[in-house]
């Protein structure tokens, strides 16, 4: 960790200036304190406020756009969905298996804040090389504590995605989502009302861990991370489960007036945010609060990460059944303060004052940066001589290596047919859960292709958004909303702020598009060890919807006699691609460019027909390009097919990354050409399933048998040391 | 047929078991709280699977201490048959309605695959819809499902035929690949795959749904 300013608790000397000038006097110990955690970039977003307000974020299906714990959107009868996705790199790298637990455990309270029960947890991992001293236990740990939170408090991980590159070396991405449903007329805010009512904490007991993550997931890593340990959370999945329950049973009462799930600076920022938002003032008795261990000063109190707690205000005459809930679920509750009309934040302890600050200014007074940022120069164009060899000898290379192995190790760990309604788990392009009772359900993903974003981050964002909506679209979902998680390194470097701008440009722009708004998010910044940033990696996740399951599709041929036919232009784009980076080791050249127009003509095509239900398998185009799509499909159904390269270039056509395709498995592909043609949609038919083998015409073939051992071998063998 | 399905604080497929039950029998399962002494009356009870009490300790082990196991136990002595579904195992071992042990998995990790059982016997109320060798594909979640016991215990349960599910690619490293077994009375089946996640076929399979119907028969 670069040192904090030693003087300031953290804060910059023109922070602390600010400080001086809004209390009229210096701040004691606790003040700082809570200065310091909620105007670290963490809290307040200082250095990427100004570019976030350029996403939209509104649309007529929003009910909760960004500023709550979770973006909210409606999903007919009567429903909305709620998610939202958040990082936890700093805790992960410093002590794997508790970081990423707590990474679960807090987007999960995130959505069970607003009053929707999780149903769906996906994640995104970055690690660093595989052959990295450190990645091997980084991973293991990280699934592990993924899949031991999850797992217990029962809510099924259904989907994410996992890469590899140096750069994550000395920083991981731990990024989390959750995705609940709630009734769409009883979503809870956090905002504080009605000076007298109680303000209640619930939860577990505040111990001494956690202290400083805000601050510390708000600074670059040196090679000393390895003693930050002590600001990671410990996670208690079992409180975890139970705190959902209690809370989601209290819902379905009156009782709660606002809620506010305790994060990032625990005590000190739920108390700010649901008083600043209410106008309101709070004052505090840290008597009450209830502790874990003895002897906590408020300063430990007050800016504790101890998990699983939450602040709620309840109405009066409400706390009597209030706690009977919290009881019987064997949970702590504890009226530790009231709601006051002088927008100041007054704590005291042992009968002493500890603290007393203003609530807005603080509040809305946190500085914003306009950081200086320099655009990223356009990757020079990579000279790729036209190549005829093999492309099964480069499908071997892809498929049975780090990039394009089976993740199956992984989300073997991860319970994901949980609370029964798993229509489509982990491997697929989207997940599928229907929506409880009924024949509907919910399409979700997580995308982003970072090594895109670094060559050229306009269109790098511009694709993770693009992806993510072809991975809905390709199950047959309408994409209603997005959240983001932005991954970047230290953004007081122009450079890497110019990546954050860059990305944030491009996702705006898809994002309007392709009529998906950003409904929640989360800044992960400062994510670079001795000044080596991670790539540009701002995660997006999607929700979309499915009118009727019966009318969706997966990506698993049905079996033999089906035509094959790929959706969308195939120019042959090898900038930037799996091919490049795997097979010829280099990272060269600008990424394909995103053509936001043929997106959403393309992908509005195939989901109207598989709507229709004249598609009988799907996957869309990414990583790999044509090749490994179609040996993905033929692995998940179990059949052969048989492939004619698009282009006479056969690598270039069948690796390249040309966006806004599909490829499609058809009865009657006469009969969808030609719908694709008068929609002005290319398509063509390039081959057809059938036999136990993958065939490249005018090349060679693989069985399927080999191809599944080399698929699913790497992973495994890695993580045993192989 | 009337079905309690017993909830403690970290049952977390007490929904799932119900709706299977439900589907199968056509009538309302109750749920019963962790806390209460006494059952109501019932032709079945199911232990769900989760993490009881977090299960921090052994899985099962406090659970197999509750007011409410106390009644389940009179309730299986009675004749009451009463299913244990992965967590529900383990606390049916650790209880002692059924012998052995669930240990730790020999991969040592969390396991959530589908799996295929050979159905072992059809003599139980439970396995009376299956014919024994029948293939039956569901899936197994869990860290804790590698069961154990010793030579003896083992050599009794084939013995007696009280082997109901032998898993064909056995994920956890039990003894004698065995994924179910029966008490001696035949009342009590312990398993550690989930047939209430095989009972749908949206969900990818409807292998599961025999057990619920015998039950319900």
């Amino acid at each position: 960790m670069s040192a904090p300013g030693e003087d300031y608790g953290g804060l910059a000397p023109d922070e602390y200036a600010r400080v001086l000038e809004m209390l009229g006097r210096r701040p004691n110990a606790v003040e700082l304190g809570i200065f310091a955690a909620m105007w670290s970039e963490h809290c307040s977003y200082k250095s990427s406020k100004k570019w976030l307000r350029t996403l939209p974020t509104d649309g007529p299906r929003v009910l909760q756009g960004p500023g709550e714990n979770a973006g909210a959107v409606d999903i007919g009868g009567g429903l909305a969905a709620v998610f939202k996705m958040e990082s936890h790199n700093h805790p992960s790298f410093i002590e794997p298996y508790q970081g990423a637990a707590t990474g679960v455990g807090g987007i999960l309270r995130d959505v069970f804040t607003m009053g929707a029960r999780p149903v769906a947890i996906l994640n995104a991992l970055r690690f660093g090389a595989p052959d990295h001293e450190a990645t091997r236990r980084l991973a293991a740990g990280v699934v592990a504590g993924i899949g031991g939170y999850g797992n217990c408090v029962g809510v099924p991980t259904v989907g994410g995605e996992c890469s590899f590159h140096p750069a994550y070396n000395g920083n991981i991405l731990v990024n989390a989502m959750a995705v609940g449903i709630a009734p769409a007329d009883r979503l809870f805010r956090s905002a504080a009302a009605g000076v007298g009512n109680a303000v209640v904490y619930v939860g577990s007991r505040t111990g001494r861990d956690g202290i400083h993550g805000a601050t510390m997931a708000s600074a670059t890593f040196d090679d000393e991370a390895e003693q930050q340990r002590p600001t990671v959370q410990v996670g208690d999945p079992f409180t975890g489960k139970l705190l959902i329950e209690a809370c989601l049973e209290l819902m379905g009462t009156d009782a709660i007036v606002a809620i506010q799930d305790m994060g990032a600076a625990g005590l000190t920022s739920s108390a700010f945010e649901m008083a600043s938002k209410g106008g309101l003032g709070v004052a505090l008795d840290l008597d009450r609060v209830p502790q874990r261990e003895e002897g906590m000063s408020a300063y430990e109190i007050m800016l504790s990460e101890s998990q699983e707690r939450m602040l709620m205000v309840l109405r009066p005459g409400g706390e009597e059944a209030a706690e009977a809930v919290f009881r019987k679920w064997g949970l702590e509750f504890a009226v530790i303060g009231r709601l006051t009309d002088t927008g100041r934040m007054v704590l005291s302890q042992h009968g002493r004052p500890a603290a007393d600050l203003p609530i807005r200014p603080l509040a809305d007074g946190s500085p914003e940066y306009d950081r200086p940022w320099t655009r990223t120069p356009p990757a020079p164009h990579a000279t790729i001589s036209p190549d005829n060899r093999d492309p099964v000898a480069a499908l071997r290379t892809v498929l049975g290596g780090p990039a394009g192995a089976s993740r199956r190790w992984i989300w073997e760990q991860y319970d994901h047919t949980v609370m029964g309604d798993t229509v489509g788990g982990p491997g697929g392009d989207a997940a599928v859960v229907r929506i409880h009772g009924t024949a509907r359900g919910l399409a979700l993903t997580s995308d982003c292709t970072p090594r895109y974003c670094l060559a050229d981050p306009v269109e790098g964002g511009r694709q993770a958004v693009a992806e993510a909506w072809r991975n809905l679209t390709a199950v047959g979902a309408r994409p209603l909303a997005v959240t983001d998680n932005l991954n970047f390194g230290d953004p007081e470097r122009p450079e890497v702020m110019g990546q954050f701008v860059g990305c944030i440009e491009g996702m705006g722009e898809a994002c309007r598009a392709l009529d998906v708004p950003v409904v929640s998010g989360n800044v992960s910044l400062y994510n670079e060890t001795n000044g080596r940033a991670v790539l540009p990696t701002p995660v997006v996740g999607a929700v979309g919807l499915l009118d009727d399951l019966a009318a969706r599709t997966g990506m698993a041929l049905p079996g033999p006699g089906v035509a094959l036919v790929l959706v969308g232009e195939t120019r042959g784009h090898l900038g930037r691609s799996l091919w490049l980076e795997t097979v010829e080791g280099r990272e060269e050249g600008p990424p394909p460019p995103v053509d936001l127009a043929a997106e959403r003509r393309n992908g509005d095509f195939v989901r109207a027909e598989i709507r229709a239900g004249r598609v009988a398998a799907c996957h869309d185009l990414s990583d790999g390009g044509l090749l490994i799509a179609a040996a993905e499909m033929a692995l998940a159904g179990g059949v052969g097919a048989t492939l004619r390269p698009p282009l006479d270039d056969a690598v270039a056509g069948l690796f390249g990354e040309d966006q806004a395709r599909y490829l499609l498995a058809v009865e009657d592909p006469e009969d969808v050409l030609e719908r694709a043609a008068a929609a002005g949609v290319p398509a063509s038919r390039i081959g057809g399933t059938g036999g136990s083998a993958l065939t490249v015409e005018g090349h060679s073939s693989i069985s399927l048998d080999e191809l599944r051992d080399l698929h699913e071998a790497w992973m495994p063998a890695w993580i045993a040391g192989g | 047929m009337k079905a309690v399905v017993i909830v403690f604080p970290g049952s977390n497929c007490d929904r799932d078991a119900r709706v299977a039950l439900e589907a199968a029998t056509g009538r309302p399962a109750a749920m019963v709280w962790h806390g209460d002494p006494d059952l109501p009356p019932a032709d079945l009870v199911v232990l769900p699977g989760g993490f009881s009490y977090g299960d921090y300790l052994r899985p099962g082990a406090m659970a197999s201490r509750s007011p409410v196991m106390q009644a389940v136990i009179r309730a299986a002595r009675r004749g009451v048959r009463v299913l244990g579904i992965c967590n529900g195992f383990q606390v049916l071992t650790e209880c002692g309605l059924l012998p052995g042990a669930l240990l730790r998995n020999a991969g040592l990790r969390f396991v959530c695959r589908p799996v295929t059982l050979r159905v072992e016997t059809a003599d139980s109320a439970f396995t009376g819809g299956y014919r024994p060798g029948d293939a039956l594909r569901m899936p197994v979640a869990h860290h804790d499902g590698n069961y154990f016991a010793d030579a003896g215990t083992l050599e009794r349960l084939a013995g007696e035929d009280r082997i109901a599910f032998r898993y064909l690619d056995n994920p956890n490293g039990s003894a004698g690949d065995i994924a179910g077994i029966l008490n001696g009375d035949r009342n009590v089946l312990g398993m550690m795959p989930h047939p209430e996640r095989a009972a749908d076929a949206l969900l990818g399979g409807t292998d599961g749904r025999a057990l619920f119907e015998s039950l319900a028969a």
